[in-house]
């Protein structure tokens, strides 16, 4: 019954799922960090900016960005990413769209976390004279972090089952191999399992790890 | 305008946020002026391509509102399955009994950790299979069983949460005066946490549509997305067309998280209920996974720094 697996490369597709999170997850983290700091920070410029970014592309669908970046940026702006060959270049964009959507929810994220810092945290911070950068990085954010993890655990499991759209773009991850095996296999249920399992391996552990690690390190108020 | 994280400015700190915006503005304004010239490079700016989305009406008529009652159709119908789908998973995994509970919550848990587009090609697959339903309206079925079956998982997790949440005491009370389990459950505890999940459900319902989109893209069910390209092969303008779909997708969610938030921060203040919501944030978490899924609703109430 599983005979058709080995005309396909089932691993090779998954270890495409795990790259895509893994430098979304890294770039979305980055990047929704700073926004969060923009969102809290002292200059009202940038506070706007951080909440109008996050209001846009959050409301935006996922498929809707990464279809922009391939036939947008890529096929009508000429923008490579510095790839030559076509996987590399859609590889890339998806990667490039799921950091600007993720990184929206990080951010959520990362203010619910804030939020969870006692007051008087910040104000002890600062009678001792710290700045905002140092209030922030210093005092709020590694405690913040610490609570946040809950969160972000779940973003970045969102952010697993998110790199399925990749498939759309023509990107060889799980989801794209599905749809290929189902049209040239007859063992629709098979395939569905082996998918399934794939994505509940894959999330599943990731969440009940950082779960875990997020009960460890949440500060016990 | 002031906040907990930093001192009222003093000239210092003003001139030093006056840099701050300046080189802000710089990097933006480089960053808007580099997009420019990259579209005007292309041509991307010519009237001709934006033309059909500011005067007249067929690019509506013919591409964007058939396209978007498709998207509407699909969330909606999804939704409305779902609902009572998710109701009694949730209900099943609160159950007293072993053989109740267990299978509900595995249910619950498989479906929620496979991705809505494999659970879609899935479900293309097993309508071309399994039944004779046309291959015109497949795609239809599978988007909106695709969106069900994940849908109900999370709404289950919704619903089991904000029965959760009430405090103790109200289904204590409700024993003590003698009602039975399932008295108890309809008559006490789903009433209140239906307002308790209002928000939460109102949230949900941005992301099914955000979701519909999905189906557009690789299942080609002509939704908003779909006819969005093929409008673009019309007029050969694919940078505005998704654009001005973009901007629909944002009116419309926009506006239900707007009311969504709007209908939290109503409960919260209301004195007559327990007080407890499902926020924004709560669905966010429950959309995640199980491991991290309790303290849902804890945060009830906005405490914190920001």
């Amino acid at each position: 019954m599983f005979d058709f697996l080995d005309k396909y490369d089932v691993l090779g597709a998954f270890w495409t799922t795990v790259q895509l999170t893994l430098l979304s997850a890294v770039g979305s983290l980055v990047w929704g960090t700073l926004l969060a700091a923009m969102r809290v920070g002292p200059v009202p410029l940038m506070r706007g900016f951080a909440t109008a970014y996050v209001n846009i592309v959050r409301n935006i669908p996922l498929t809707v960005i990464i279809l922009f970046s391939s036939l947008g940026l890529n096929q009508t702006l000429s923008i490579h990413l510095g790839a030559h060959d076509f996987p590399t270049i859609n590889f890339r964009l998806a990667v490039l769209g799921l950091i600007v959507y993720t990184a929206t929810f990080v951010c959520e994220a990362i203010r619910a976390g804030i939020n969870t810092v006692p007051v008087g945290q910040a104000e002890a911070a600062r009678a001792i004279g710290l700045s905002f950068s140092q209030v922030l990085f210093l005092v709020v954010l590694p405690q913040a972090f610490r609570a946040a993890v809950g969160p972000l655990t779940n973003v970045l499991i969102a952010l697993t089952k998110n790199t399925t759209v990749a498939a759309a773009i023509g990107v060889a991850e799980a989801a794209f191999l599905m749809k290929q095996m189902i049209e040239n296999e007859a063992e629709l249920l098979a395939i569905s399992a082996v998918i399934a399992l794939g994505f509940v391996c894959l999330t599943l552990p990731t969440g009940l790890i950082l779960g875990w690690v997020g009960k460890k390190v949440a500060v016990k108020r | 305008m002031s906040s907990v994280l930093y001192d009222a400015q003093g000239p210092r700190a003003k001139r030093r946020n006056v840099l701050y915006t300046a080189l802000f503005v710089v990097a933006f304004a480089a960053v808007v002026w580099w997009v420019y010239q990259a579209l005007d490079d292309k041509g991307q700016l010519a009237w001709s391509l934006w033309k059909p989305f500011f005067s007249g009406t067929e690019a509506y008529s013919t591409y964007i509102w058939p396209g978007l009652e498709n998207t509407l159709k699909a969330a909606a119908l999804a939704m409305v399955i779902a609902l009572p789908l998710g109701a009694v998973l949730g209900i099943s995994r609160l159950s007293d009994h072993v053989w109740v509970r267990v299978p509900a919550a595995i249910v619950v848990e498989f479906f929620r950790a496979i991705p809505v587009l494999v659970l879609m090609i899935f479900g293309l697959a097993i309508f071309a299979q399994y039944t004779d339903v046309s291959s015109d309206d497949r795609p239809f079925y599978a988007v909106v069983t695709g969106l069900v079956l994940y849908n109900a998982s999370v709404l289950a997790e919704i619903v089991r949460a904000g029965i959760l949440a009430l405090p103790k005491g109200q289904s204590e009370a409700a024993m003590a005066i003698g009602l039975r389990k399932g008295q108890v459950m309809r008559l006490i505890l789903l009433p209140q946490s239906v307002t308790a999940m209002l928000p939460a459900i109102v949230s949900q319902l941005v992301v099914i549509v955000k979701d519909t989109a999905l189906g557009g893209a690789v299942l080609t069910f002509p939704e908003l997305l779909a006819s969005a390209n093929t409008m673009a092969g019309y007029y050969g303008n694919i940078i505005a067309s998704l654009t001005v779909v973009a901007a629909i997708y944002i009116v419309i969610n926009f506006s239900l998280t707007s009311f969504a938030s709007w209908l939290e921060s109503r409960l919260r203040r209301r004195k007559k209920s327990t007080g407890v919501v499902l926020g924004f944030q709560d669905v966010a978490d429950i959309a995640g996974t199980a491991a991290t899924g309790d303290g849902v609703g804890a945060g009830a109430g906005p405490a914190g720094l920001v």
